[in-house]
């Protein structure tokens, strides 16, 4: 417990730094931040101080790929791989804008090349596997890219024997790579097939919100699935559902909370605690690796 | 039966002709007059109005026909190319889903389990079918018909048509997304040969979730989309009448799908789509069938799974910058 605090002690000083979350409703001196949930003004100073949630009602705001990897990874442990895959144009797809006309305008926003960054990394000593998306590159959609990355970052668990770690935020799969998109769900699901059976653990980390095609593959298919508070966890849109069924849906609907009380994850935890309590998990699956091992040698 | 109001607007003028032609017949027969010359000139005619109609379908006819009220389902083809068909029920967790079929069926003798989404032809049945979309149940069913068929070595063949997996409070209550997560993990690793029949549409994960398998093949008419036309054009366009233009963009229709590496066999449909002739749309679906699952039965089950996975980790197309 003692090197537990005092390792989040030392993360704790770095995230104000590194937690830098959309600017979206940022009031003009840069001072302030207006909670989407509550209304209420909080110092944008504060709010890196607790990971960009409200300390009124307790509202998660939205933060990056980069904010989260470096709040679950021990400190500067992070190396980014597979920044080469990208995505292109397979349907010369062209809405009132052009894919790769959006493509670009997402690139030069969020300074990402694709919705996921993948990596190695540490977290408490351990070597995973760690994927996080970011919602602000077209909606944290799953595209050809997407799915290349992460199976090459299962691939690169089998290889050396981690964990994986993703943390999920996306509206779904890409609508401007089609099919190829839709495909994506097969292929990361049959590659996480191949994980299982190396019984590798996979925590599945579910933020707001995870919708549609990711919620329908990946994002389900954790040992552990964790949600952090309040978060659209669902296969449908809310709308849609709406549509479908014309009456009004149930306040909570499709929220994390939900989501539990449903049996569709396991637990909620708050931005504060994902660390540690990540680690706790990844400790217990060394254990029981381990003894896995022992037994083996043990029948030799 | 169907009514008049089934046929696609650009069906009808050929509907009309055929009409005439048969009317004619009857005339002709009725008062004994010869009409052969007349009939001669129409048939002519018709020839090339099919030809014109058909050669040239937009991505949103072919939409259309996808989902023409006319169009043969999941159990017409089953009772078309099987000899013998005993229907399975339930999931045995919370309930039939009416979306989904399933059972025992024989092709040319041999067994295979047969699984698949199922749309109603009125609106009676289509209530009782939920439009042909599924709720966790459904694919929880199709999961189980699956294990089922491992157990006793049988190949499964699974016929897609279906809008989507139901969007509604009850489909989340009970996990939409584990459900089809759950096929995606396991449709990797099913021990058997496992072919996929797209017949109709193909609606993105709620048909995609009964068809992770050796083989996709895909009737000339029929669409397999990540997203509908119109739910695209929603959100792209800000407007659902744009789904003729979605339609294009999306590359849906079947010729699209093989050009795209998506699909390993176009079945041809007659003339006019499945609907104009069904015995011969499952006559030559029948003859594809029988062509891969006897292919596939002769690998190894190690040479299966390693083929399958080989043939879904090479999905995608992407570029190294």
């Amino acid at each position: 417990m003692a090197e537990e605090t005092e390792d989040r002690g030392s993360w704790l000083a770095k995230t104000s730094e590194s937690l830098k979350a959309k600017k979206k409703r940022e009031l003009p001196n840069g001072l302030w931040v207006k909670c989407d949930e509550c209304q209420e003004f909080i110092y944008q100073k504060e709010l890196e101080r607790t990971y960009w949630i409200c300390r009124k009602c307790g509202y998660h705001f939205r933060i990056s790929a980069k904010g989260y990897i470096d709040l679950l990874s021990d400190s500067g442990s992070f190396q980014e791989h597979f920044s080469e895959i990208i995505s292109c144009d397979p349907l010369k797809f062209r809405d009132s804008k052009k894919y790769v006309d959006r493509l670009k305008q997402a690139r030069e926003k969020t300074g990402l090349k694709e919705s996921i960054t993948t990596g190695r990394s540490r977290v408490g000593g351990h070597p995973v596997g760690l994927g996080a998306m970011d919602f602000a590159f077209l909606g944290g959609s799953l595209a050809s890219a997407v799915g290349e990355k992460i199976t090459l970052l299962i691939e690169l668990c089998i290889d050396y024997g981690m964990p994986l770690v993703i943390v999920c935020s996306s509206g779904g799969a890409r609508m401007q790579e089609g099919i190829l998109s839709l495909m994506q769900m097969a292929k990361v699901s049959s590659s996480l097939a191949a994980l299982a059976q190396k019984r590798l653990p996979y925590v599945s980390i579910l933020t707001n919100p995870t919708t549609a095609g990711v919620s329908a593959s990946y994002a389900s298919l954790g040992d552990i699935i964790i949600a952090e508070p309040g978060a659209l966890v669902g296969f449908a849109g809310p709308r849609v559902i709406e549509q479908t069924i014309n009456q009004e849906l149930p306040p909570g609907f499709q929220r994390s909370e939900f989501a539990l009380e449903h049996g569709m994850v396991d637990m909620i935890v708050t931005r504060g605690e994902l660390r540690s309590t990540l680690i706790r998990i990844l400790d217990f699956f060394q254990k029981t690796t381990r003894l896995w091992e022992r037994d083996a040698a043990s029948q030799v | 039966m169907a009514t008049d109001s089934t046929w696609l607007d650009f069906e009808k003028p050929i509907i009309e002709l055929e009409r005439r032609m048969q009317d004619l017949k009857d005339f002709g027969s009725k008062e004994s007059i010869e009409f052969s010359a007349e009939l001669k000139r129409l048939e002519h005619r018709l020839a090339k109005l099919k030809e014109e109609i058909y050669s040239g379908l937009s991505s949103w006819q072919k939409v259309q026909l996808a989902r023409h009220p006319r169009r043969p389902y999941t159990l017409d083809y089953v009772e078309s190319i099987c000899s013998y068909f005993v229907e399975l029920h339930g999931d045995r967790t919370f309930r039939d889903d009416k979306a989904v079929i399933g059972g025992l069926a024989e092709i040319e003798g041999r067994p295979i389990m047969v699984i698949g989404q199922q749309k109603g032809r009125n609106t009676k049945e289509n209530l009782y079918r939920n439009f042909g979309m599924p709720h966790p149940e459904g694919y929880r069913k199709a999961l189980r018909l699956m294990h089922v068929a491992v157990k006793f070595n049988c190949p499964i063949v699974s016929f897609i048509d279906t809008p989507g997996a139901f969007p509604g409070v009850g489909a989340e209550e009970r996990g939409q997304s584990e459900a089809i997560a759950r096929n995606l993990r396991e449709m990797a690793t099913v021990p058997v040969p496992f072919v996929v029949a797209v017949i109709g549409e193909g609606g993105s994960g709620g048909a995609l979730a009964m068809a992770v398998g050796d083989a996709i093949l895909m009737m000339e008419n029929a669409i397999y989309s990540v997203i509908t036309p119109e739910g695209c054009a929603a959100i792209l366009w800000r407007d659902r009448a744009r789904a003729p233009q979605a339609a294009e963009a999306l590359r849906l229709t079947a010729t699209d799908l093989h050009e795209l590496g998506v699909v390993d066999e176009l079945v041809p449909e007659p003339l006019g789509g499945a609907h104009r002739d069904v015995t011969s749309a499952a006559a030559t679906l029948k003859e594809a069938l029988l062509r891969w699952l006897d292919d596939l039965s002769r690998l190894s089950t190690e040479e299966l799974l390693s083929r399958r996975a080989a043939k879904y980790r090479a999905m995608g197309v992407f570029e190294r910058g």
